[in-house]
C-alpha cells in the first residue's frame, strides 16, 4: 500500500479534479518521521471513550441525566459549544475555499485540504451534537417533511444548511479519495469483492467531480454564509433573556463576520499544531500572509459590534462589575484586539510561536463570543443564577473533540491531505 | 462547469418552493376575530390553588387529593410551571401600603403572534384561529428551540424522560375549549378571579373595572399589547414586573426574526446574490495567470 502512496501523486487528471492544483499533497503514512500512536493520542482515546460512555449514559436515561439542563435554561454547553462554537471554527473551510478557488490565490492551495478536513468533522459532529441534544433526536428527519417544514424558524434555516453543507463538505473531499485510491482500491480477504464496484465508483465519481467540482465549491461558499448568519439570528428571538451587551438585531451579521476571522485564525491554529504533532516544518510563507488579512477582518466585525454598541447605547453595562461585562470585555480585548495587534506587527506575524498565539487568542475570542451569546448571557426569568455545566456533560464535549482530532490524525495518515515537504520522497 | 445562469434557476425553483411553505404558514396565522381568552383579576384571587388541582386532574398529571391543596405554604416559594404541573399560584408579599399579599396565576399566555410557534422547526407548535397554543408531541424532535424563545419561559420539558419526552405547557384545555367548554383552572375558581370569553370582551370588561376602581388598580391590562399581545389578561394592583410577569417589549419577538429571515432569504435573494457575486469573481480571477513566485515547497509549478 505504501508503494502505491509514493507513486501516484504526479497524476495529471486527478490535479483538475481540484480544480487548478498547485499543491502536491501526500498521506503521512510511511513517511517514518511519527509513529501513529503517541502518548497524546492515547489521551484522546481515553477521552474519547469519555464520550461514548456519557452518550451511551443519555441514550438509556435522557438528557436530563447527564446534563444540567432544566426548565429556565434549555441549551448549555452541547449547543454553545458543540453546535455554535464548532460551527464558527469550522469556517476554515469555507473562508479558505474562497481565497484558493473563487479568487484563485494560488498560494493558499496548500491550507486549502487541511481546512477542508476540519471543516468536514467538525460539521459532522455538529450534527452529532444537534442529535444528542434533542430530546427525541430519532425525529430529525422531520425538518425535511415538507409538511412539517416551518420556514419562519432560523433553526429550520440552520439545520436545512448545515445539512447541505455537511453533504457538500464530503463531495469536496472526495477528489481527494479519488486521487489516492482510484483504480487502487485493494480491500484484504472477503472484502475483495467489493473492490471492482468501489473503483469503478471511484472512477465515475473522479469524471463527474472533475467537471463540476466549482459548483459545490460555490455552493460550500454560499451555504456557509447562509447558516454562520442564521446561527446569530437563533437567539434574536430572544430579546429579554439575551444581555444587551450582545442581543441585537444585527447578530446574524456579526456572527457572519467573526466566522470569516477565525476561519482563517483556526488555519494557522490546527497547521502549528499539525506541524508540531507531525514534526513538519510550519508553512510560514503560507500563514503569515493569511495572518495578514485576520486584522482586517476582525476590525469589520469589530466596527460593526461598535457601531451597534454606540447606537443602542449599551456601553452602560461596560463598567458594572457583572460577569457579563467582564466577559464581553475579556472577549473583545483578548480575543479581538490584542491578536490584531500582533497580527499587524509584520516582524511578529513572521515567527510561528506569535502567528500561533493571536490565531489561538481569535479562536479564543470568537469561542468565548458565542459562548457569551448563548450561555453567560443568557439570563431567563426564573433563572436562579448562571447555568454551569455537569461534568458529564463536559466530558460528552471534550470527548467529541478529541475524536475530530482523532479522525483528522487518521486521514491525513491515509490520504493526500498535506502538502508534500521538501526533500520528502520523491516520486 | 455549471454556468451562473443555471445556478439562478436552481435557486429560483428552491425559492418557489420555500414560498408556497411560507404562504401555508401564513394563512394560520389568521386569527378568529372571536378567539377567546381568560382575563385573571389577581385581586381577586384567593390563594386556595383548587385551579393547580383543576388543572392537573384534567390534565393526566399528578393531583393528588383537592384537599391538600388548602396548604398556602408552596405559594411562597415561587414556584414555576413545570412538566407535573401547568400551573402554579405564587403569592407576593404585600408592598408598604397594602395589607393583602397578592396571589398571582403563572401558566402560558397563548400570545396572539407566539415566539415559540415561529421558533419551532417543525411546526409541532400552533396558534389555533380560536386562541390556544397547542402541542403535537409527534412532530416534535425536542430541540427546546421553544423554550429558547418564550419570552415568558413557559414551556417545560420532560427532562428524564429517555424515549419520548414532552415539552409541557398549558394548553388551555384546547380539548375542552375548541368545542365550546371552559378552561379546567376557570371552571373551578370560586371567586371569579378567571373570567372566560371572547378577548375583546375580555378587555372591555378589564378597562371597565379600573374605571370603576381606579383605586383598587394600577392603570394598565397585561398582555393586551404586551409580547405583541396575549389570551391571557391580568389586572393587579402593582406593578407587573414586581409580580414576575415581565417587561416586554409591544412587539412578538418573532416579528423581528422573521423579519431577518425572510429579508435574507425571500425568493432566496441573499444567497443568490452571493452566488452570482462568486461567479463573478471566479471568472474574473480565473484569467489571472497562475502566480509564478509560489513558495518553492508548494513544488508542482503547474
Amino acid at each position: 500500500m505504501n508503494e502505491i502512496a509514493l507513486k501516484q501523486p504526479e497524476d495529471a487528471s486527478v490535479s483538475t479534479a481540484t480544480h487548478d492544483h498547485h499543491v502536491d499533497s501526500v498521506p503521512l503514512r510511511g513517511n517514518g518521521k511519527v509513529p501513529f500512536i503517541t502518548r497524546g493520542v492515547v489521551v484522546l482515546m481515553v477521552l474519547a471513550a469519555g464520550a461514548l460512555a456519557v452518550l451511551a449514559w443519555r441514550l438509556a436515561f435522557g438528557v436530563g441525566s447527564v446534563t444540567n439542563l432544566d426548565n429556565n435554561y434549555p441549551w448549555g454547553l452541547w449547543i454553545g459549544i458543540d453546535v455554535a462554537t464548532g460551527v464558527a471554527l469550522a469556517a476554515g473551510g469555507f473562508t479558505t475555499s474562497f481565497l484558493a478557488h473563487i479568487l484563485h490565490k494560488g498560494k493558499y492551495e496548500a491550507v486549502v485540504r487541511p481546512a477542508l478536513l476540519t471543516a468536514m468533522f467538525g460539521y459532522t459532529f455538529v450534527g452529532l451534537g444537534v442529535a444528542i441534544d434533542l430530546g427525541r433526536y430519532y425525529n430529525i428527519w422531520h425538518i425535511f417533511v415538507p409538511s412539517m417544514w416551518q420556514g419562519n424558524s432560523a433553526l429550520f434555516e440552520v439545520g436545512w444548511c448545515v445539512t447541505m453543507y455537511v453533504t457538500v463538505l464530503y463531495i469536496e473531499f472526495l477528489p481527494i479519495v479519488c486521487e489516492r485510491f482510484k483504480n487502487k482500491v485493494n480491500l484484504p480477504g472477503p472484502l475483495k469483492l467489493l473492490n471492482g464496484p468501489l473503483n469503478a465508483y471511484l472512477r465515475v465519481a473522479d469524471r463527474f467531480l472533475d467537471k463540476t467540482i466549482t459548483i459545490f465549491l460555490m455552493l460550500g461558499v454560499v451555504l456557509s454564509c447562509a447558516h454562520q448568519s442564521s446561527l446569530g439570528t437563533l437567539m434574536v428571538i430572544a430579546p429579554t433573556k439575551v444581555h444587551p451587551l450582545w442581543h441585537t438585531q444585527i447578530l446574524p451579521l456579526q456572527f457572519l463576520l467573526s466566522a470569516f476571522a477565525v476561519g482563517l485564525s483556526m488555519v494557522i491554529f490546527e497547521s502549528y499544531l499539525a506541524s508540531r504533532s507531525f514534526k513538519r516544518e510550519f508553512e510560514l510563507d503560507v500563514l503569515a500572509p493569511l495572518g495578514r488579512l485576520i486584522p482586517f477582518l476582525l476590525m469589520v466585525y469589530f466596527g460593526s459590534k461598535l457601531i451597534d454598541m454606540v447606537n443602542r447605547g449599551t456601553y452602560v453595562y461596560l463598567n458594572d462589575g457583572s460577569l457579563q461585562s467582564v466577559s464581553w470585555l475579556v472577549e473583545v480585548i483578548g480575543g479581538l484586539f490584542l491578536p490584531a495587534f500582533i497580527l499587524m506587527a509584520h516582524r511578529l506575524r513572521r515567527q510561528p510561536k506569535w502567528l500561533f498565539t493571536a490565531a489561538a487568542l481569535v479562536v479564543f475570542g470568537v469561542a468565548l463570543n458565542r459562548v457569551n451569546v448563548f450561555i453567560i448571557g443568557y439570563s431567563p426569568q426564573f433563572g436562579h443564577g448562571p447555568y454551569v455545566p455537569a461534568i458529564p456533560e463536559a466530558l460528552l464535549t471534550i470527548g467529541f473533540i478529541s475524536i475530530i482530532v482523532l479522525l483528522y490524525r487518521s486521514y491525513v495518515w491515509v490520504f493526500p491531505v498535506l502538502p508534500r515537504e521538501e526533500g520528502e520522497h520523491h516520486a | 462547469m455549471v454556468s451562473r445562469r443555471d445556478f439562478l434557476k436552481i435557486s429560483g425553483t428552491a425559492a418557489l418552493t420555500l414560498a408556497g411553505v411560507e404562504k401555508a404558514r401564513a394563512s394560520e396565522e389568521h386569527l378568529d376575530p372571536d378567539r377567546f381568552g381568560v382575563l385573571a383579576d389577581f385581586t381577586l384571587c384567593i390563594g386556595c390553588r383548587s385551579c393547580e388541582w383543576a388543572c392537573s386532574s384534567s390534565h393526566d398529571l399528578p393531583h393528588g387529593k383537592i384537599k391538600d391543596y388548602d396548604d398556602p405554604t408552596p405559594m411562597e416559594s415561587m414556584r414555576r410551571p413545570d412538566d407535573k404541573q401547568l400551573t402554579v399560584i405564587n403569592a407576593y408579599d404585600p408592598p408598604a401600603s397594602s395589607e393583602k399579599a397578592l396571589t398571582v396565576k403563572v401558566n402560558c399566555l397563548h400570545c396572539e403572534k407566539p415566539a415559540c410557534v415561529s421558533a419551532c422547526i417543525v411546526g409541532a407548535l400552533e396558534k389555533t384561529p380560536q386562541g390556544p397554543v397547542t402541542y403535537n408531541a409527534w412532530e416534535c424532535i425536542g430541540c427546546r428551540y421553544c423554550m429558547v424563545a418564550c419570552p415568558f419561559s413557559i414551556p417545560a420539558y420532560e427532562y428524564d424522560n429517555a424515549l419520548t419526552p414532552k415539552v409541557v405547557k398549558c394548553d388551555l384545555c384546547a380539548d375542552q375549549t375548541l368545542k365550546g367548554g371552559a378552561p379546567s383552572c376557570v371552571g373551578i375558581c370560586p371567586t371569579e378571579a378567571l373570567l372566560y370569553g371572547k378577548r375583546s370582551e375580555l378587555l372591555k370588561v378589564a378597562k371597565n373595572r379600573i374605571r370603576h376602581s381606579p383605586e383598587r388598580y394600577i392603570n394598565k391590562v397585561y398582555g393586551e399589547h404586551d409580547a405583541g399581545g396575549t389570551s391571557w389578561l391580568y389586572l393587579s394592583d402593582r406593578d407587573f414586573a414586581t409580580v414576575d410577569l415581565p417587561d416586554v417589549p409591544d412587539s412578538s419577538p418573532a416579528h423581528v426574526t422573521e423579519n431577518i429571515q425572510h429579508g435574507i432569504f425571500r425568493g432566496f435573494s441573499g444567497p443568490a446574490m452571493i452566488l452570482g457575486l462568486l461567479g463573478v469573481l471566479i471568472k474574473s480571477s480565473g484569467k489571472v495567470p497562475p502566480e509564478k513566485d509560489l513558495p518553492s515547497r508548494n513544488g508542482g509549478e503547474s
